[in-house]
């Protein structure tokens, strides 16, 4: 087989070509709004959220619920909970999301023990993005579609609030109200990546391929269309990966991300040499 | 259509003429959510539009509480503050304030150009995007700050004197009547020192009113109209008013 071949083989399947379009998808939702989260260091409030939707996903399955609707739920309370515990004092806010998170896991792991086998649930947690169906596409296609819309129209507070929220406050901007805004879509995002790279590896979706294309440009916008690109090479060379070499297509997509940072590393390290070097 | 940020209705710039004071502050008392002390006490104070006061004295007496009280940034325990005649919070688009430099996160990605850009953001309110004149009055401010060559800059190469330049460029954008200004001269070098305070003056000669929280003794009496005085949060003494 030539290089084309190898490229189109895996696409005619219909079931890879609705993992690419779920991974498309969710690359675009993830990357995007993973440039607010690396810029605003919200990168462990992403983590907890991925971590927090697992009860929401096991409650939805035991009682035969649709599992995409009870990790809305989760994540969008978990979401608030935090933008709420965040302007709290009693406790220092990585220590409030860090028991929220670490204790919604642990709820969902003891409601996964009370089901005989963990097998049905090894897809939530580490995602199984061959087997997205087609409702899971549309309600993918759904959250891709109400993130960027929000993250267009709301472009220029979202990024006065994440450098400037004391101008924000004085000019009537509301800064809290569109961290609660990021929160949900964030929220969001996870529900959409859970179904590709699992519970435990939705966060470096968000983080990764917006953390590489900070480090080749100082632009939002560009910032934004770079991760984007970053996270959808990712997430089909993680596809063909799976295809090819019969590995888990989530951990595929991450490492392949993790090696497109490693690579905007080395770009930014050739051009901020000293000359003659 | 325009869909203000809060509830606050546009106002008109003529009132920056009347008699009407452009800060008004009535036995007001402060202090920070979450402490028990007031920041400040019992202020009694007035600025008439189109003059340029002076906010004095030591560190912790309160200069940058009372900015941030008439920028509505912190609330009142008692009193009454109002800007133009309004209470302090329906006004947004009428005033400007200017942190120290601190307060601001430096390293984020954005140009000079669209930093200073903010200031049209109070006068388009939600969903609308800056047109081709909010550029131009941007452009217009930047040049007034003789910040043209660095407008792409990004604004974590700017020095310490460029950042505040860049910042009274964003209160000129804003085309604010009231501006509140918390050391703007501070650790900034010849050049930003002569610019800003041309261009204070400039302001002043425009109708604009301007408070400026400051250390500097040395001028108070020919660069400011009026200059109240605070120690520990309490009036001390109030020249020229």
């Amino acid at each position: 087989m030539n290089l084309i071949e190898l490229l189109v083989a895996p696409f005619r399947y219909t079931f890879m070509q609705t993992a690419a379009l779920a991974g498309i998808l969710v690359a675009v939702t993830c990357a995007t709004l993973g440039v607010y989260v690396v810029l605003r260091r919200m990168a462990f409030i992403g983590d907890a959220l991925s971590h927090t939707v697992l009860p929401g996903l096991v409650i939805a399955y035991l009682n035969q619920w649709n599992i995409f609707g009870g990790a809305i739920v989760a994540s969008v309370l978990t979401s608030l909970a935090i933008g709420w515990l965040s302007r709290r004092r009693e406790v220092r806010e990585d220590t409030a999301i860090g028991i929220l998170f670490t204790g919604m896991f642990a709820l969902g792991i003891l409601l996964i023990s009370t089901v005989r086998s963990f097998r049905d649930f090894t897809h939530m947690l580490f995602g199984y993005i061959l087997g997205v169906t087609n409702d899971q596409l549309i309600t993918i296609g759904i959250i891709t579609l109400i993130v960027i819309v929000t993250l267009i129209a709301l472009h220029k507070e979202l990024e006065l609030t994440s450098f400037d929220s004391l101008h924000a406050a004085t000019i009537g901007l509301r800064a809290d109200w569109l961290r609660y805004v990021l929160l949900v879509l964030m929220a969001l995002a996870v529900v959409a990546a859970i179904q590709a790279v699992g519970v435990v590896l939705t966060s470096a979706l968000l983080v990764v391929p917006a953390a590489a294309a900070s480090l080749l440009t100082n632009r939002l916008p560009r910032m934004m269309v770079l991760a984007s690109g970053i996270a959808i090479v990712s997430a089909l060379a993680g596809l063909y990966a799976s295809y090819y070499l019969d590995v888990a297509s989530g951990a595929s997509i991450v490492l392949a991300c993790i090696a497109c940072f490693a690579v905007a590393w080395a770009v930014r390290a050739v051009r901020e040499r000293p000359a003659g070097y | 259509m325009f869909i203000p940020y809060d509830n606050a209705t546009p106002t008109s710039h003529t009132e920056a003429r009347s008699d009407v004071p452009a800060l008004e502050l009535t036995q007001v008392s402060a202090r920070y959510p979450g402490t028990h002390q007031l920041a400040l006490q019992e202020i009694q104070f007035c600025v008439k539009p189109a003059t340029r006061v002076a906010l004095v004295g030591p560190n912790g007496s309160g200069k940058s509480t009372l900015l941030k009280v008439a920028a509505g940034l912190l609330p009142l325990v008692s009193g009454t503050a109002r800007v133009f005649g309004k209470p302090v919070g329906q006004t947004h688009a009428r005033v400007a304030y200017l942190p120290q430099r601190g307060e601001l996160d430096w390293k984020f990605p954005i140009s000079l150009r669209k930093l200073v850009l903010t200031g049209r953001y109070v006068h388009l309110g939600w969903l609308r995007q800056p047109s081709r004149q909010d550029w131009a009055l941007a452009d217009e401010a930047i040049a007034r700050m003789r910040l043209t060559d660095l407008a792409e800059r990004q604004i974590s190469e700017l020095s310490g004197g460029q950042q505040q330049r860049a910042l009274i460029a964003r209160a000129i954008a804003q085309d604010a009547d009231l501006l509140l200004l918390d050391e703007p001269l501070n650790a900034v070098d010849v050049t930003t020192r002569e610019v800003v305070s041309q261009v204070l003056t400039e302001l002043q000669q425009h109708c604009k009113t301007v408070l400026i929280a400051t250390h500097d003794l040395d001028h108070l009496n020919t660069q400011f109209d009026a200059a109240l005085y605070l120690v520990d949060g309490r009036q001390v003494e109030v020249v020229g008013n």
